[in-house]
C-alpha cells in the first residue's frame, strides 16, 4: 500500500508529536524535544516509521529507556512498525537543549547548562546562578553529581544546595 | 574463529576502545571504598564515562567490520593477549595518589587525542569523539584539582603523589607510539597519529605538577607491550573479575 503525500507529512507530523512526549527518565520533567535528544522522524512509503536519537553523556544509562518510550508512545498512536536509531552524528551536546527546556528546568529547581559547551577554559569554574533565589552567589561543591548529567552546588546567598545540568 | 578484525578501522577503534575499558573498570573497583561520598560518586562517574565511550568505539567497530560480533563479545569473550590497551591503564589502582597520577597522564593524553579525532573522515567516530572531547576535559580538571592538592599538600601527601608520577612515568611514552596502523588510519582521514600530541600533554601537565610542587620525572625508558597485546601481569586479574560472570554463563542477560 503507498500512502498519499499529504498524509504522509500529516503523519509524519503526528509521530514526531507522539515521540516529542518521551520524558528523560532521570529528569522526567524534560521531554527528549526539550533535550535535543531527538533528532529526526521518518516515514517511509510503507508507513513504518524510523525515529533517531542522539545519545547524550556516554554514561548515561537512560538511553535504552529512552528508547522503549519511544516506540510505546507511537504505538499508542497507532504506528504499528517502528524503529529507533542512534546515531552520533552529530554529536550531542547541552547546547541543542531548548528554551523552554532551560525555564523548565530552573523552575523545576536545577541550574540549567551554560551555553557554548566545550568552549570553557580547562581550569576555569562557570557562573551558575541559583535555581532558588536568582543569586549568582554559588559555589561548586562536587562537578559529580547523583547523575551523568549533574553537578553538585550551592547557593551562600539562601544557603541552599542545588543541581547544576553539566556543561558538554 | 580469529578474534582479531581483518578490518584495520575497526581494528583501530577497537585499541582505543580497549584502553577506555580497561581504565573505566580499573576506577569502578574504588566504587563504595573512595575516601569521601563525593569523590566515590566522582570516580563512579568517570568510570561510567569511560565505559560508555568503549561502548560507542566498540558499536561502531562492529557495524564497520559487518560481521557478529558485538561490544559484549569484545568486552567479554577476549583473552588477555587479544586487548591492545596501554600499559599505563591496566597498572592497579594503588593509593589514591597513583589513581589520580595514572588519571592525570591518560586524561591528558585522551583530551587532545580525541579533538583531534573529531575531524575524523567518518561521521559517527567523529561524533563520538567530540562528545568525548567535552567529557575527558572533566576528567583532567578533575586528576588535576587532587594532583595540586596532593602534592602541595602534607610532607605524606606530597611524598606519595611524587612517588605515584616517578612510577608511573615510564609507562607515558607508549601513549604516543604510533605504529604502522596509527599511521595508516591518520592518513587516510579516519584516525589520529598518537606521536603528535605529546606537546599537547607536556602543556596540560607542566603547569600542573608546578603548582603540585612536584618534580616531572625525568623521561628514560618506556615500558610498552599493551598495544601489541603483550602485557603485565596485571590484566590477567582484570579479565578474570570482569568477565567471571559471562565466562561461567554465556550469553547471560538481565
Amino acid at each position: 500500500m503507498t500512502l498519499p503525500l499529504s498524509s504522509m507529512a500529516d503523519r509524519r507530523a503526528r509521530a514526531w508529536r507522539a515521540a516529542a512526549t518521551v520524558t528523560d527518565p532521570e529528569v522526567p520533567i524534560l521531554t527528549i524535544a526539550d533535550l535535543g535528544i531527538l533528532h529526526d522522524v521518518e516515514l517511509d512509503e510503507t508507513g513504518a516509521v524510523r525515529v533517531t536519537i542522539l545519545p547524550t553523556y556516554s554514561g548515561c544509562p537512560a538511553m535504552g529507556v529512552i528508547s522503549l518510550g519511544v516506540e510505546t508512545e507511537l504505538a499508542a498512536a497507532g504506528f504499528d512498525k517502528v524503529s529507533v536509531k542512534l546515531t552520533n552524528a552529530p554529536a550531542w551536546s547541552t547546547d541543542l537543549m531548548s528554551e523552554e527546556g532551560r525555564e523548565k528546568l530552573r523552575a523545576y529547581g536545577i541550574a540549567p547548562p551554560g551555553k557554548g559547551a566545550g568552549k570553557r577554559a580547562l581550569f576555569s569554574t562557570p557562573e551558575v546562578g541559583c535555581p532558588r533565589c536568582g543569586s549568582s552567589q554559588t559555589e561548586r561543591i562536587a562537578e559529580f553529581g547523583s547523575t551523568a548529567c549533574k553537578a553538585l552546588w550551592r547557593c551562600t546567598a539562601c544557603r541552599e544546595p542545588f543541581e547544576y545540568f553539566k556543561c558538554i | 574463529m580469529s578474534q582479531t578484525s581483518s578490518n584495520s578501522r575497526a581494528q583501530w577503534l577497537i585499541r582505543l576502545g580497549d584502553g577506555a575499558l580497561i581504565l573505566g573498570h580499573r576506577l569502578s573497583e574504588w566504587s563504595s571504598r573512595a575516601p569521601t561520598l563525593e569523590e566515590d560518586i566522582a570516580l563512579s562517574n568517570l568510570a561510567l564515562d569511560l565505559i560508555g565511550q568503549t561502548r560507542a568505539l566498540y558499536t561502531r567497530a562492529c557495524e564497520i567490520e559487518g560481521g557478529t560480533r558485538d561490544e559484549n563479545t569484545l568486552a567479554y569473550r577476549r583473552a588477555e593477549h587479544e586487548f591492545r590497551n596501554p600499559l599505563l591503564v591496566e597498572q592497579p589502582n594503588g593509593n589514591f595518589a597513583d589513581t589520580m597520577a595514572r588519571h592525570l597522564i591518560y586524561s591528558a593524553f585522551a583530551l587532545p587525542f580525541y579533538e583531534k579525532l573529531r575531524e575524523s573522515n567518518d561521521a559517527e567516530v567523529a561524533g563520538i569523539a567530540a562528545r568525548s572531547a567535552r567529557e575527558m576535559a572533566y576528567h583532567v580538571r578533575h586528576a588535576s584539582e587532587w594532583i595540586i592538592r596532593l602534592g602541595d599538600g602534607t610532607p605524606e601527601s606530597h611524598a606519595k603523589a611524587q612517588a605515584a608520577f616517578d612510577e608511573l612515568w615510564s609507562y607515558a611514552p607508549e601513549l604516543f607510539e604510533a605504529d604502522a596502523l596509527d599511521s595508516e588510519m591518520a592518513a587516510c582521514g579516519f584516525g589520529v597519529d598518537p606521536s603528535t600530541l605529546r606537546g599537547a600533554f607536556d602543556a596540560t601537565l607542566g603547569p600542573v605538577l608546578r603548582e603540585a610542587t612536584l618534580k616531572r620525572p625525568r623521561d628514560s625508558f618506556g615500558l610498552r607491550g599493551g598495544r601489541v597485546g603483550v602485557h603485565s601481569e596485571h590484566i590477567g586479574h582484570l579479565l578474570a573479575q570482569m568477565q567471571h560472570l559471562q565466562r561461567a554463563y554465556p550469553d547471560a542477560r538481565w
